[in-house]
């Protein structure tokens, strides 16, 4: 049963619709565009607190949303924007959380690593490292539990993939067999720290073997071949089979955090990554195959540009949250007695 | 009508009249249903509600308790037992770090309605790591509500009202009090979260304790009443939110009030009491609050060491003669 894949899965590049193709480009550039913005607002001081971006890891989150269900569920770490607008958070409320604004997804009180929404089935933007992967186990346990055929992608890091609660999941979900596509987006760093440092098994695919679950490498720059992974992983975990595991090699071009150089590799390993980025391969592709034309790429991105200079503006002019919100929220107990 | 039930019966009671109301609720933790329940807690629950429902985990407490906490934000309401709070410290960062901060972070977007429960305190000669009180430790942290109690018929009624409460709940039990009897009303019931119960009316001094520690207060008192010395003794039950009121309006009569408390005394539960006291019935105090803790050690295994850790009825008589000046 166990998949035993020696090289990284790359996309056959089948043809698949136009709106399809532009659905990717579109869900990238959008994320793309969205954070760049983002980091110029923090430069600006009008974003705080800590901000990871998803810049080169794009095609990950585009490929996962056109091979699930929207019923189904995502949690991920804090590495989140990108996941939450492929999940069709808007880019208004996204970025009035980034700044703080009552108009966020959550109100102002998550901030960059903490978006959530229930009508999305977004469970967050988790920010204790690893501790996502039993959350996801479990919002599938429920899912099975209820007789649906839905199932949680749980994604986590690199560096998340060397915690306990990995372990711990893993066994449980393949035990009893629990409807959960778990992901690791193996960007090469935890934080500094290379994968090679911290394991004695480079290959991340390999540590759902020892619980004889499926598992397999896919080419994350490429969001037909995360497109393909997940497909494929999605049927098998609907049917009953129980979790699926996929290592998705992707790259982060920016440092861990706003505050991390990333001195720790070098610009040619950076580069090497840019070159196969996954916006520009796809739009070649689209040109190549003649999917769109010219003019009509230009007026996706006048349109994502225009997106996201609006949600800029629609955060800048919202307002933050009234103090009195420090005591809603905590409980859902409406006359708590808070100690004051 | 009331029957006598021990607690461990009171508690599977609750636990299986829930799991009949709602089929959303369902029991997970080690040994809970083969081997039904390390302290049988959760006896004959398997054979009623099946495997879907009483579910054997792997000694895995961070991953349960997390599947617990995903399973409660999609819709579910879990019980996980723990064999022990000393072994929960393991899923502390989930009870912490997710089950607490689940409605906050994401602004009401997601509940947890979760309880995790299971015994804690000393339990005989178990030396340092299976002998500690977590209730200050839960306690301290907002999001979550915390109950301690060993009194069968309050511990089912509060059992049941956690099981329904919207709120992430940790319940503290005990091992050596599972077999206690008390007397349970065999109609439904449900006992309120926050609030204390009066043990014994009494009008020279407060005492208040929660869990099993009440049992050493009562005893206390029996022998300070020989002495002409009447007590109160108050049932903390929950710990957050904490009954200050009850307290308070005892101690604006007695004027006098000793804290007993099975956790160590630094930053505990009695140090909680203690503050609210001062604050709210200062100019009703005729002595300074005094407490009657664990040692402020860990608890070793000789059986004279758990002697001298543990609160007893003659510490917390010479804590209360304090208080009142008397010899």
């Amino acid at each position: 049963m166990v998949e035993k894949k020696k090289t990284t899965r790359r996309s056959k590049k089948p043809t698949y619709s136009k709106e399809q193709y532009l659905e990717w480009y579109t869900l990238m550039l959008r994320i793309r565009k969205f954070e760049e913005r983002a980091l110029m607002a923090y430069g600006q001081q009008k974003i705080r607190g800590f901000c990871h971006v998803y810049i080169g890891q794009e095609a990950v989150a585009a490929g996962i949303e056109s091979a699930i269900r929207k019923e189904d569920a995502i949690v991920t770490a804090y590495r989140q924007h990108g996941i939450a607008l492929g999940r069709g958070l808007d880019a208004n409320s996204c970025m009035a959380e980034l700044f703080g604004k009552e108009t966020g997804a959550v109100k102002g009180k998550g901030g960059s690593m903490h978006f959530f929404s229930a009508e999305h089935r977004y469970f967050g933007g988790n920010g204790i490292v690893g501790a996502q992967i039993p959350i996801g186990t479990g919002i599938a346990f429920a899912e099975k539990y209820k007789g649906t055929d839905n199932l949680c992608v749980t994604m986590f890091g690199d560096g998340a993939a060397r915690q306990g609660a990995l372990y711990e999941s893993f066994n449980m979900a393949m035990t009893w067999k629990i409807p959960v596509i778990y992901v690791v987006e193996n960007n090469g760093y935890a934080m500094g720290t290379s994968v090679a440092r911290t394991s004695n098994v480079g290959d991340m695919w390999k540590i759902g073997l020892a619980f004889d679950m499926p598992s397999e490498s896919v080419d994350g720059m490429d969001p037909v071949a995360v497109h393909e992974a997940f497909e494929k992983a999605a049927k098998h975990v609907r049917a009953g089979n129980g979790p699926y595991y996929l290592e998705v090699k992707t790259y982060r071009y920016k440092g861990h955090s706003v505050s991390d150089p990333a001195k720790y590799r070098t610009k040619e390993e950076v580069q090497d990554y840019k070159d196969r980025d996954p916006i520009k391969m796809i739009e070649a592709l689209i040109i190549d195959k003649k999917l769109a034309t010219a003019d009509e790429i230009k007026a996706i991105k006048a349109d994502v540009k225009a997106e996201i200079d609006a949600c800029v503006k629609f955060a800048e002019a919202s307002s933050y949250p009234d103090a009195e919100e420090l005591y809603t929220d905590n409980y859902v107990q409406e006359d708590y007695p808070f100690l004051t | 009508m009331a029957r006598e039930l021990t607690l461990r019966d009171a508690l599977r009671e609750a636990m299986s009249e829930e799991m009949r109301r709602d089929e959303n609720v369902f029991l997970m933790g080690e040994e809970v249903a083969e081997y039904n329940g390390a302290y049988k807690v959760s006896k004959g629950m398997l054979d009623e509600f099946g495997p879907k429902r009483v579910i054997d985990t792997p000694i895995a407490e961070l991953g349960f308790a997390g599947i617990g906490v995903g399973a409660a934000m999609n819709g579910l309401r879990p019980i996980v037992e723990f064999m022990t709070w000393n072994f929960a410290v393991l899923a502390f960062d989930q009870i912490v770090n997710n089950a607490a901060k689940t409605l906050s972070q994401s602004a009401g977007e997601f509940r947890c309605p979760i309880v995790f429960r299971g015994p804690s305190g000393s339990a005989g000669q178990l030396a340092q790591q299976h002998s500690q009180t977590f209730e200050a430790w839960l306690a301290n942290c907002p999001g979550l509500k915390v109950i301690s109690c060993i009194d069968p018929a309050d511990s089912k009624g509060l059992l049941k009202s956690a099981i329904r409460d919207e709120d992430p709940i940790c319940i503290m039990e005990s091992e050596i009090m599972y077999g206690y009897k008390g007397l349970v009303p065999e109609e439904e019931y449900l006992t309120p979260i926050g609030k204390a119960a009066v043990r014994k009316e009494g009008t020279d001094v407060t005492l208040v304790s929660f869990n099993k520690m009440v049992l050493e207060a009562l005893k206390a008192a029996e022998e300070l009443e020989k002495e002409g010395i009447s007590a109160e003794v108050i049932d903390l039950r929950t710990i957050r939110p904490m009954d200050h009121e009850t307290i308070v309006n005892s101690v604006k009569k007695t004027n006098r009030i000793v804290v007993v408390d099975e956790s160590w005394p630094f930053a505990g539960v009695s140090a909680e009491v203690t503050y609210e006291v001062q604050k709210y019935a200062f100019d009703y105090l005729d002595a300074p609050v005094v407490r009657v803790n664990a040692a402020d050690t860990s608890l070793p295994y000789a059986p004279t060491l758990v002697d001298a850790y543990l609160p007893n009825p003659t510490k917390i008589i010479k804590a209360v003669k304090e208080t009142m000046y008397v010899k």
